[in-house]
């Protein structure tokens, strides 16, 4: 019976990413403007980047501070092994996943034993030892100009990501597809796992579970996420630039966690979407978007003290911030 | 069951648990008692891994779990409950054991199917019911009164089967009516489950009416092991810890 309960969930999940990606790949038909197109595969990149953070932030109550090193790492080394080696696209995705892993392996194994703020620093803190490499190796990653000269060879399975609209569907696919793999992963045992060191970390001990190696593993899972977000960015961007691994790009993840709500799994996708809305319709009207964006996570922070997506569901009496989707 | 010799364990300059000698027999319903300070607590975070003694050996079946960590002393069979209440509070009673259940059964790093699986849900519900949580399954552990939230804790140990369990004062902040309707729980559940059970306690009255055997200790010594019997009549004893028994208290 429970397990016939856990496979509806999964197929109604299956139904609803189809159905979105069906749906964004008839919207273009109506509205041509090219500007939708680039919002929702700037959204792609970084819904999966925000989700991937609340992995951690929201699931495990591991507050990474630098969780973009990933999210560049993706950009970095998809571009790189576009443009110096000669391998297709789908090769180079799947070695920027394992550069991802074994990157996350090491600083996670380093960052791990430490707690709250401890934790949060020295994550930030590698992020930012990676973007000065970026900065100063400018042999490779053409420092402060990053790597220009755009993505060769973007065939996947014959469709052309060259091409405005596959790109955008594409990035769709990829997003729907990344939600599905982490929403599953919540749902697991594992999933359980988190929640359980979340709240009560020696509680979880007590019980027979072993706390690094739960922690190390989403640690990897996450980073491999964001990585995907990266890559997306990278095609987007045709490159990879200083300010997609530089910190406040792990800010971006945090306030679109905030914004969305840490305790619903779609908080940080919905979170994405107000913050680059916001972000595209401020600029528009001044220069002081830093001051604006302050105001509204202050807002956020200080008023409705939970997300967007939080509110809603506590509003349609769903359970508090935090409890088991 | 459970042996433990010359156990010993230093906090700077202080010794919290000093050459500890003890047997704990299989089947029986131990309590250890001590004034604050006494070491207690230290006593069973050294026998459940929580931190690792300066000295000493802990014997367990015959194994030597000296050393290892939490989670592995606790799939060898000990499990515990805490002074206060140990759970997860964003879950619900049937969660919380669910989750407890599922790690029991070596599926918590399971990234494969979806939880609960096969048969976690039932044995959930059979845990909740042997002490009495059934009711509030659905209930947000967070939610729970003060007495329940210390079922729930124990029941986490028990979810494991454990053939030991370490209850660290089960009647803490309770009062004199709740205490012994978790007493009777706890005694119920040594006669059912088959446990070795040890717990700490500060009421007198529980301890010398339901234990079958006591050992106190005393600035981190052993003063005393016995039956209550034994125990009451132990001059050390009422002087350190008891006080004098009244005349018509027959010793």
């Amino acid at each position: 019976m429970a397990s016939g309960m856990v496979r509806t969930r999964i197929w109604r999940d299956i139904l609803a990413g189809c159905l979105l990606v069906a749906v964004l790949a008839i919207v273009p038909a109506l509205i041509p403007a090219r500007a939708f197109q680039d919002f929702v595969i700037r959204c792609s990149s970084m819904a999966l980047f925000a989700t991937s953070l609340n992995l951690l932030v929201g699931y495990t109550g591991l507050s990474s501070f630098g969780h973009g090193m990933f999210f560049g790492l993706g950009t970095y080394s998809f571009a790189l092994l576009m443009q110096r080696t000669g391998v297709a696209l789908p090769v180079a995705f799947l070695l920027t996943l394992l550069i991802t892993a074994v990157t996350a392996v090491a600083v996670g194994a380093i960052c791990i034993r430490l707690r709250l703020i401890y934790f949060a620093f020295v994550t930030l803190a590698m992020q930012m030892l990676l973007h000065s490499v970026v900065i100063s190796w400018v042999g490779l990653t053409g420092g402060d100009q990053g790597l220009m000269g755009g993505i060769p060879r973007r065939s996947v399975l014959g469709v052309d990501l060259g091409l405005q609209y596959n790109l955008y569907v594409f990035s769709a696919v990829v997003l729907v597809a990344g939600l599905l793999l982490m929403r599953h992963i919540v749902n697991t045992a594992f999933g359980t796992s988190l929640r359980m060191i979340r709240d009560n970390e020696v509680r979880a001990a007590f019980l027979g579970i072993v706390v690094w190696r739960v922690k190390l593993t989403v640690f990897v899972l996450s980073a491999v996420f964001a990585s995907v977000g990266g890559m997306v960015m990278s095609l987007f961007v045709s490159g990879a630039y200083p300010e997609l691994i530089n910190w406040p790009i792990s800010g971006d993840a945090i306030f679109a966690i905030v914004m969305g709500g840490i305790g619903s799994f779609l908080g940080p996708a919905v979170g994405t979407m107000i913050l680059l809305l916001l972000n595209d319709v401020v600029t528009r009207q001044t220069e002081y978007y830093g001051l604006a964006l302050g105001l509204i996570i202050l807002a956020f922070a200080l008023g409705l003290r939970r997300g967007v997506l939080d509110f809603i569901t506590e509003r349609l009496g769903g359970r508090p911030a935090g409890g088991i989707s | 069951m459970l042996r433990i010799a010359g156990l010993t364990k230093r906090f700077g300059g202080l010794t919290a648990i000093g050459d500890v000698t003890l047997d704990f027999a299989a089947g029986t319903l131990t309590a250890i008692i001590g004034p604050n300070g006494a070491g207690k607590s230290t006593f069973f975070n050294l026998i459940s891994g929580a931190i690792v003694p300066d000295s000493g050996q802990i014997v367990f079946q015959g194994e030597d779990i000296t050393g290892l960590s939490r989670a592995a002393i606790v799939r060898r069979g000990i499990g515990r409950a805490f002074q206060v209440a140990s759970f997860f509070p964003s879950m619900t009673v049937a969660e919380n054991l669910q989750a407890a259940v599922a790690a029991h059964r070596g599926q918590w790093a399971d990234l494969g199917r979806g939880f609960p699986r096969q048969g976690v849900r039932e044995r959930a519900l059979e845990v909740a019911e042997m002490l009495g949580l059934h009711d509030s399954a659905h209930v947000l552990s967070a939610n729970l009164s003060h007495g329940d939230q210390k079922l729930l804790d124990i029941a986490l140990g028990l979810a494991l089967e454990p053939s030991m369990l370490l209850l660290d004062e089960p009647t803490a902040g309770m009062g004199p009516e709740e205490r012994w309707n978790m007493i009777e729980k706890v005694q119920r559940l040594w006669r059912l489950q088959n446990l070795t059970l040890v717990f700490i306690e500060h009421d007198m009255d529980i301890v010398f009416g339901i234990a079958s055997s006591i050992r106190v200790l005393c600035y981190g010594r052993v003063l005393a092991e016995g039956t209550p019997d034994e125990i009451r009549a132990n001059p050390a004893v009422i002087e350190a810890y008891l006080g004098t028994p009244d005349p018509e208290d027959d010793a």
